[in-house]
């Protein structure tokens, strides 16, 4: 069963005097429980077809379709409330809220989806304990190493029950070992919980063990290999 | 967790938060402050005007405020008075026969306004007798005792038992005049009133002016509390038809205007104060929001929506604006307690003030409706700082602000 669903879908920039064709006519289907990575170099387009499939960016032709939903016809307020309730997001920098401890920062997308607050400490804690930071659930981000950071980040993805997650270069300012751990425990999670995994990347790591790799080049897919 | 994100923000860049809490504070201290000390400034000076000069209401022929003839005196005076003074809700009344005229002294002399009293009655009335600084009230002198305002006795070079000439105009129209002797002298806070009006016994005036000595061209009636003033001006209105029957606000309109332009003066010098710190306010919200436009644009991926933003940075300016606020408040309280019982010594300038009727000592002081309202005025002034930062927030793309490098 698809989740993504893409039809010609195409971004132009025309904010400079040049317009810049980021994604080009790109037509493709993620099906559910894929570990999939979008691969090429800088510019290619990645970042701007991972935004437009998560409702950030709007098409500038084309469709996106994630279950029954067109997102690209969504209007803002309900883009907002789609994201929430869909889609999760890691992202290169982490970006947590410092000023809250790990369990609050996977506990504060459930408050916002209005659930209450044993369902949300219970969730919270169970996501960190998965992603390996059981012990670590009242520390601060400022308390806790890159690698850890970005699994809280995982965590507070997971914690909406989305339909699939996006992550956008999330290996990016990792070390290597902190790199292994977070894919192992992506993988770990994609096999066993059937979540979908969809990463931005040019880390020949993360490449390594997606199950499935589509290259971009000058916003079009050049490329898209199923590994056995 | 939106209000607890937001006190954390607060907190998150301590200094900046500190300086510009130092500033509010620092403002509504001065607010507050001012406030109590020309508040206490003001409830004196009215104070001091209904115990000295007004009472609570006074009644006249009609016609004698506007042009204070002597012949235009109440000839019942004394039985209207002990008629009210027997009513409910009334202390104490008096009646006083009015003259206006000359006083002299060996070296020179000086127009005044002459009042003939009952020192009995009139303690009760006025605090005259806890004014005297010099001599006695109306004892030690047994004919024709005088009591004098302390600025008067040093324009005629007069000291107590020293000897004056007080004359008018009497009942035929004729001089009429008699020596009498300074008994004590007073010292009120309006070193006008104490410089042009002298006290003696009725008795004395009106034999000298030729009228009965119940007759009076006031009645002076003072209240048990002067929330009766209203009602108590309407039934005498009713009762005494044929006389002006006024209260202190309109026998004296300039008092009574410190009493309705004091709270708008006090909204006006805060509303200024809080204009000041707006800026300063919104300047910080500003740079807030500007330093953690990465993490809005990642709020508003995750699924914050819009209006979720602008309460969490409206709750944070708010915050911002009542801690100082509160600080302020709780500061110009302090400050005014300190002060509530000493009082503040302003003799150094007090010359000028005692010649529009202030002390030279105020006391401040501060009501909890006037606090209340700070603490509102701040909030309100919270919310409106928090606007312009909060539509910028707003206004970001969450794509594009995930993108800035901050």
């Amino acid at each position: 069963m698809n989740v993504i669903e893409t039809n010609n879908l195409t971004k132009t920039y025309n904010d400079s005097e040049v317009e810049v064709h980021a994604v080009q006519g790109i037509d493709l289907k993620i099906e559910e429980g894929e570990f999939t990575a979008i691969v090429g170099p800088s510019g290619c387009g990645k970042t701007t077809f991972l935004n437009m499939v998560g409702g950030l960016d709007q098409p500038t032709s084309g469709t996106v379709r994630v279950g029954d939903t067109y997102v690209n016809e969504l209007k803002s307020s309900e883009l907002i409330d789609f994201r929430l309730h869909n889609i999760g997001f890691v992202f290169q920098a982490y970006n947590l809220i410092p000023v809250l401890t790990a369990r609050e920062n996977v506990e504060f997308i459930m408050q916002l989806q209005g659930k209450d607050k044993k369902e949300r400490e219970q969730r919270a804690s169970n996501l960190l304990t998965e992603v390996g930071l059981g012990d670590r659930i009242n520390s601060r981000p400022s308390r806790l190493s890159g690698g850890q950071q970005q699994r809280v980040a995982v965590a507070r993805a997971l914690a909406s029950k989305p339909k699939f997650v996006l992550a956008d270069e999330p290996t990016a300012n990792l070390d290597s070992k902190s790199t292994e751990t977070l894919l192992d425990m992506m993988e770990k999670l994609n096999k066993e919980e059937n979540i979908t995994f969809i990463f931005s990347t040019h880390d020949m790591r993360v490449v390594n063990k997606a199950r499935r790799v589509i290259k971009l080049e000058d916003g079009k897919i050049i490329s898209d290999e199923r590994k056995s | 967790m939106i209000l607890s994100v937001s006190w954390r923000n607060v907190w998150r860049s301590k200094t900046r938060s500190l300086v510009i809490l130092f500033a509010i504070a620092l403002g509504i201290f001065t607010g507050v402050f001012n406030y109590s000390f020309y508040n206490g400034m003001a409830l004196q000076r009215i104070d001091s005007a209904i115990s000295t000069e007004a009472s609570h209401i006074q009644l006249h022929r009609k016609g004698y405020l506007e042009n204070p003839e002597e012949k235009a005196f109440i000839k019942d005076a004394e039985q209207i008075a002990l008629a009210i003074e027997s009513e409910d809700s009334v202390k104490a009344t008096c009646y006083r026969f009015i003259v206006q005229g000359m006083i002299q002294s060996p070296t020179t002399s000086t127009g005044v306004k002459v009042l003939g009293v009952n020192p009995e009655k009139e303690q009760n009335i006025t605090n005259l007798h806890d004014k005297i600084i010099d001599g006695a009230y109306f004892e030690g002198i047994s004919r024709n005792p005088v009591v004098i305002g302390k600025k008067l006795a040093e324009k005629l070079k007069l000291k107590v038992r020293s000897k004056l000439v007080i004359s008018f105009a009497d009942a035929s129209g004729y001089i009429s005049g008699a020596s009498f002797r300074i008994a004590g002298i007073y010292e009120t806070s309006n070193n006008v009133y104490d410089n042009s009006t002298v006290f003696v016994r009725t008795e004395d005036l009106n034999q000298l002016y030729g009228a009965d000595i119940k007759a009076g061209h006031e009645v002076a009636v003072l209240l048990s509390h002067s929330d009766y003033v209203p009602i108590k001006q309407h039934e005498l209105k009713a009762q005494y038809v044929d006389l002006d029957v006024k209260e202190w606000r309109e026998l004296l309109p300039q008092v009574s205007m410190l009493e309705s332009s004091l709270d708008i003066s006090m909204y006006i010098f805060m509303i200024i104060i809080l204009l000041a710190l707006i800026f300063g306010i919104i300047n910080t919200m500003l740079m807030a929001v500007l330093e953690r436009t990465k993490e809005l644009g990642m709020l508003m991926s995750i699924g914050m929506n819009k209006a979720k933003v602008f309460k969490m940075i409206m709750v944070e300016t708010v915050f911002l604006s009542l801690i100082g606020g509160l600080v302020g408040i709780a500061m110009g309280i302090a400050v005014t307690l300190i002060f509530a019982n000493s009082g503040i010594d302003i003799s150094s300038v007090s010359e000028g003030f005692g010649a529009m009727g202030y002390d030279s000592i105020i006391y401040p002081v501060l009501l909890v409706k006037n606090v209340v309202d700070v603490v509102v005025m701040v909030f309100i002034t919270g919310i409106l700082a928090a606007i312009y930062p909060a539509i910028k927030a707003l206004k970001l793309n969450p794509a594009e602000a995930l993108r800035m490098n901050m």
